[in-house]
């Protein structure tokens, strides 16, 4: 028995020049999907049908791409939630945040609510999926991996531990059908009354390197993050919360 | 009773020569239809044979006073027995010339028979071993034969057991020359590099001429394939070309890659070829393997995929499209354009672009750079230079093409030094800024014309807003593109090297040039200006201009060994047993030279990637620069220079 997989697809921006492309996430939901299902991976985008940049997915190998066809600012939950349920998919991949439009991250978890399907956050591998489970690794920071039984149907979002995805090609790219599917447009109210404004980096605190030799350096570069160093002030005066800041800034450097 | 013999045994091989011929021909019209003049180029093939193939030749003084004497014996002695012995036309006039031609052939044959005793590795062996002892057999017996006929030897001379040995000569030599000729025997090269001379893909080759872009793929036809998968989706004269390899391994000699150990052969990828094309395994092939690999693991035929099947992939993406192959080719084989044809299929239908190619092509496609730098970067090198924009001024003299080296802190330098000049000879000159994508160089060499073809339209489009006399680039390989392979997209332009554009202000008067300084210089000929565009002169005239006098390493010009940057070789990076730009670095050591002068950005990187000490890498434009004198007029001796102290806030 072949189990059901579907992967969503967004429109990606480039970093640098911000023009539109595969999303480097959707791309590494679909890779996963392809070395899963092979050919009988689905795939699903809802936006718009006629977007060149789709056609980068289809590049990797896909014969067809649905599309749930909806003009921008049309909100994609209710469209993909009714698409899924009754699609009939056990596996839904995708990547974790969009890199165009909200890009909120929010889309996953609104959807697996929805569903009332289980959400594995940060999947990087499936190990095995038995008739109504699957074994997953999930990704956690420093490489480190959790391995999660998750029953089906299930969702999950890839980030950079996911496998890499192939290069799309020009040929399947050219051949591949993008297929558009007509859906009740629901327009995106909290969309239509927000304002967006350009993300700015955080900025990043400078790193002091107090290490005198190599293994305090390699513990300093390995070890995790961790708090601890601070100090919780609670009910004292202005003046003496004052003079605290002042003095951590004096130590850190910042006020000379 | 060799009255009766001989004529059996010529026309037998003859009969069968002409099957053979019909069958082989049958085998290259498996290939897909090529526009080729047919009745024209079998016209104009005996003096594309006599002149261009032979000027080729003719760098191996050895071989082509051999190869005159026992080609030219052989024709002559194959038509002259067929008309003596084949048709019985006993003339005494006609059995001296017969005699004066098999004695020139025998006389070429020992040449071969030489060479062949102790071969140069590049040679095939196994049956090309066995070709000068046919050669001397089929003379020889001739010889023999023909001494009654030109009445020096009464008839019947030496009774049967005479005639019993010569004719097993005639029957060795006859089946060799006619018959092995289109079964598939050494001789082949004969017949299939006569055809393949007449029906050549790139006739401009011929008469001196120059064809070294690649051609364009249609891609607005849906059924036409992306580039070659199978044999039999080469065009048929492409497979008629690779029937015509005569084996000599002028081309591995030159190879970078074979040298570097990288698995590669261009000799081995040819008669690959003819293995695709006529069905069959490696087995039977005499000559150097591709480095690391061994010889009779792959077989393949004219339907089956040649990837992993004929050839392994790394073959393919270890070549860096330098064309010494095909420069070294006596038989005019192009090699690169069969490799980029095999790289588009893997690149553009199995998406298989070798290590960082899938980046770099994302990288061209999503920023029109292949470092996948910020597009609005691109005229940070001259933001203070106040460099006259195309898009304001709307017509130049010099269209100042920068490529991509404008992204390279070690490239922008040569960029910035080449402005210098410029600015020096008060040329009028203006950039395309940010209005310039990459030229499509690297795309189309990793296979991809797709993306080649969208940069290459949308810079003619660009360039079709303006209106310039010539544009002048530093970079040999956007100068290339733009001059040879835009024209296919109706970008035809006036496209110079800056060292051509250069020597031409020299020579002009325009730069007021003091003499170069120091250090002994050699000269790298870039393969894209070189062998591309047979720019040789130009660089080493600017830097006589110089002062400077050029010790040549013993490969340059035509026969310049590539640094390793072309075709995409360092973003595939097949790994060797050493690097193409070291084993560069020791033909520049040679020279003893403390200063190499480049004209190329790729060249300049791979050779600075070359670990000290080293020679001193610099670009012509560098030289040229530093070596430029200041207006002497303003300031007057006696008078010290008022010098404002420079404030720093």
């Amino acid at each position: 028995m072949s189990t059901k997989i579907i992967s969503l697809v967004s429109i990606g921006a480039h970093p640098t020049s911000g023009r539109p492309r595969r999303a480097e996430q959707d791309a590494r939901a679909v890779e996963l999907g392809l070395q899963l299902a092979g050919d009988n991976l689905q795939v699903l985008h809802a936006g718009d049908v006629a977007e060149p940049a789709l056609r980068a997915y289809l590049g990797m190998g896909l014969e067809q791409l649905h599309v749930l066809e909806q003009p921008q600012g049309a909100d994609a939950l209710p469209a993909l939630t009714a698409y899924l349920r009754d699609a009939g998919a056990q596996v839904v991949l995708t990547g974790s945040q969009a890199e165009t439009g909200e890009g909120s991250g929010m889309l996953p978890f609104l959807l697996a609510e929805s569903l009332g399907w289980p959400l594995v956050v940060g999947l990087a591998q499936v190990e095995s999926i038995d008739g109504s489970t699957a074994l997953v690794l999930q990704a956690l920071p420093r490489g480190q991996r959790r391995r999660l039984k998750v029953r089906l149907p299930f969702l999950a979002t890839v980030d950079n531990a996911a496998p890499k995805p192939r290069q799309s090609a020009y040929g399947p790219a050219r051949r591949g059908v993008l297929q558009a599917d007509e859906v009740e447009v629901i327009d995106d109210e909290l969309l239509a009354v927000a304002t967006l404004q350009p993300a700015k980096p955080r900025p990043k605190r400078l790193k002091v390197i107090k290490a005198k030799s190599g293994a305090d350096r390699m513990k300093a570069a390995t070890a995790k993050a961790s708090g601890g160093g601070g100090q919780v002030l609670k009910g004292v005066t202005a003046q003496a919360g004052a003079e605290a800041i002042l003095k951590l800034l004096i130590e850190e450097g910042v006020v000379r | 009773m060799l009255n009766t013999l001989l004529p059996i045994l010529l026309f037998a091989a003859l009969g069968l020569a002409v099957l053979g011929a019909l069958r082989r021909v049958a085998m290259w019209r498996r290939g897909r239809a090529s526009k080729v003049d047919l009745i024209g180029g079998l016209f104009a093939m005996p003096k594309r044979y006599m002149v261009d193939l032979h000027h080729v030749v003719a760098r191996d003084k050895y071989i082509a006073n051999t190869h005159v004497a026992t080609a030219g014996g052989a024709v002559a002695s194959a038509v002259l027995a067929i008309l003596v012995h084949g048709f019985g036309l006993h003339n005494r006039f006609l059995g001296y010339a017969l005699l004066l031609m098999t004695a020139v052939m025998f006389v070429g044959a020992i040449f071969v028979y030489l060479r062949r005793r102790n071969p140069p590795a590049r040679l095939s062996k196994g049956p090309w071993m066995r070709l000068p002892k046919s050669l001397l057999a089929f003379s020889a017996s001739f010889f023999l034969v023909s001494l009654p006929v030109a009445g020096i030897l009464p008839e019947n001379f030496g009774g049967w057991i005479l005639a019993v040995i010569l004719g097993i000569g005639v029957l060795w030599g006859v089946s060799e020359l006619f018959f092995g000729m289109t079964w598939g025997g050494p001789m082949k090269h004969a017949f299939a590099g006569a055809l393949h001379l007449a029906w050549h893909r790139r006739a401009e080759r011929f008469g001196g001429g120059r064809s070294t872009g690649l051609k364009p793929l249609d891609l607005n036809d849906p059924s036409a394939p992306l580039g070659v998968e199978k044999p039999k989706d080469f065009t048929w004269n492409q497979l008629l070309g690779f029937d015509a390899c005569v084996q000599c391994g002028k081309c591995e000699a030159a190879c970078p890659a074979f040298a570097a150990g990288q698995p590669l052969n261009p000799k081995k990828l040819i008669q690959d070829m003819v293995v695709g094309l006529a069905g069959g395994t490696d087995a039977k092939f005499a000559g150097s393997p591709y480095p690391g690999k061994a010889i009779g693991e792959h077989a393949g035929n004219p339907h089956q995929p040649i990837v992993n099947g004929l050839v392994d992939a790394e073959t393919l993406w270890s070549c860096t499209t330098c064309r010494a192959c095909v420069e070294e080719c006596p038989m005019m084989i192009e090699h690169v354009d069969a490799i980029v044809d095999m790289r588009r299929h893997l690149t553009l239908e199995k998406g298989a672009t070798p290590n960082k190619g899938a980046e770099v092509l994302e990288n061209l496609i999503a920023t029109d750079n292949p470092g996948g730098f910020a597009p609005g970067g691109r005229m940070n090198w001259a933001a203070d230079l106040n460099l006259n924009l195309l898009s304001e001024k709307k017509s130049t003299d010099v269209l100042f093409w920068v490529g991509d080296g404008a992204f390279d802190m070690r490239n922008q330098r040569t960029l910035r030094a080449f402005v210098k000049v410029l600015k020096a000879a008060k040329v009028d000159f203006a950039v395309l800024g940010l209005e310039e994508r990459d030229s499509g160089d690297v795309a189309r060499r990793l296979g991809d014309e797709a993306t080649f073809q969208l940069l290459a339209k949308r810079n003619i489009q660009t360039l079709a807003k303006y209106s310039f006399n010539r544009i002048v680039t530093c970079d040999p390989h956007s100068f290339h593109v733009l001059k040879n392979e835009y024209g296919a997209f109706d970008g035809n332009y006036l496209v110079q090297h800056h060292s051509t554009y250069m020597a031409e202000i020299i020579d002009a008067g325009a730069l007021n040039l003091g003499q170069h300084k120091g250090s002994s210089v050699t000269y790298h000929d870039p393969c894209y200006l070189g062998r591309y565009n047979g720019e040789y002169e130009a660089p080493r005239e600017v830097l006589r201009a110089l002062g400077i006098e050029v010790k040549e390493m013993q490969r340059s010009g035509f026969r310049s060994r590539c640094c390793g940057g072309g075709g995409g070789a360092p973003i595939t990076d097949i790994p060797g047993k050493q690097r193409i730009p070291d084993m560069r670095m020791e033909d520049i050591r040679e020279t003893g030279a403390e200063l190499v002068a480049v004209g190329c950005p790729q060249c300049t990187a791979m050779l600075e990637g070359v670990v000290e000490p080293r020679p001193l890498i610099k670009d012509i434009a560098e030289l040229v620069a530093d070596a430029l004198l200041e207006d002497a007029a303003p300031s007057k001796p006696g008078t010290p220079a008022q010098r404002e102290p420079a404030e720093a806030h």
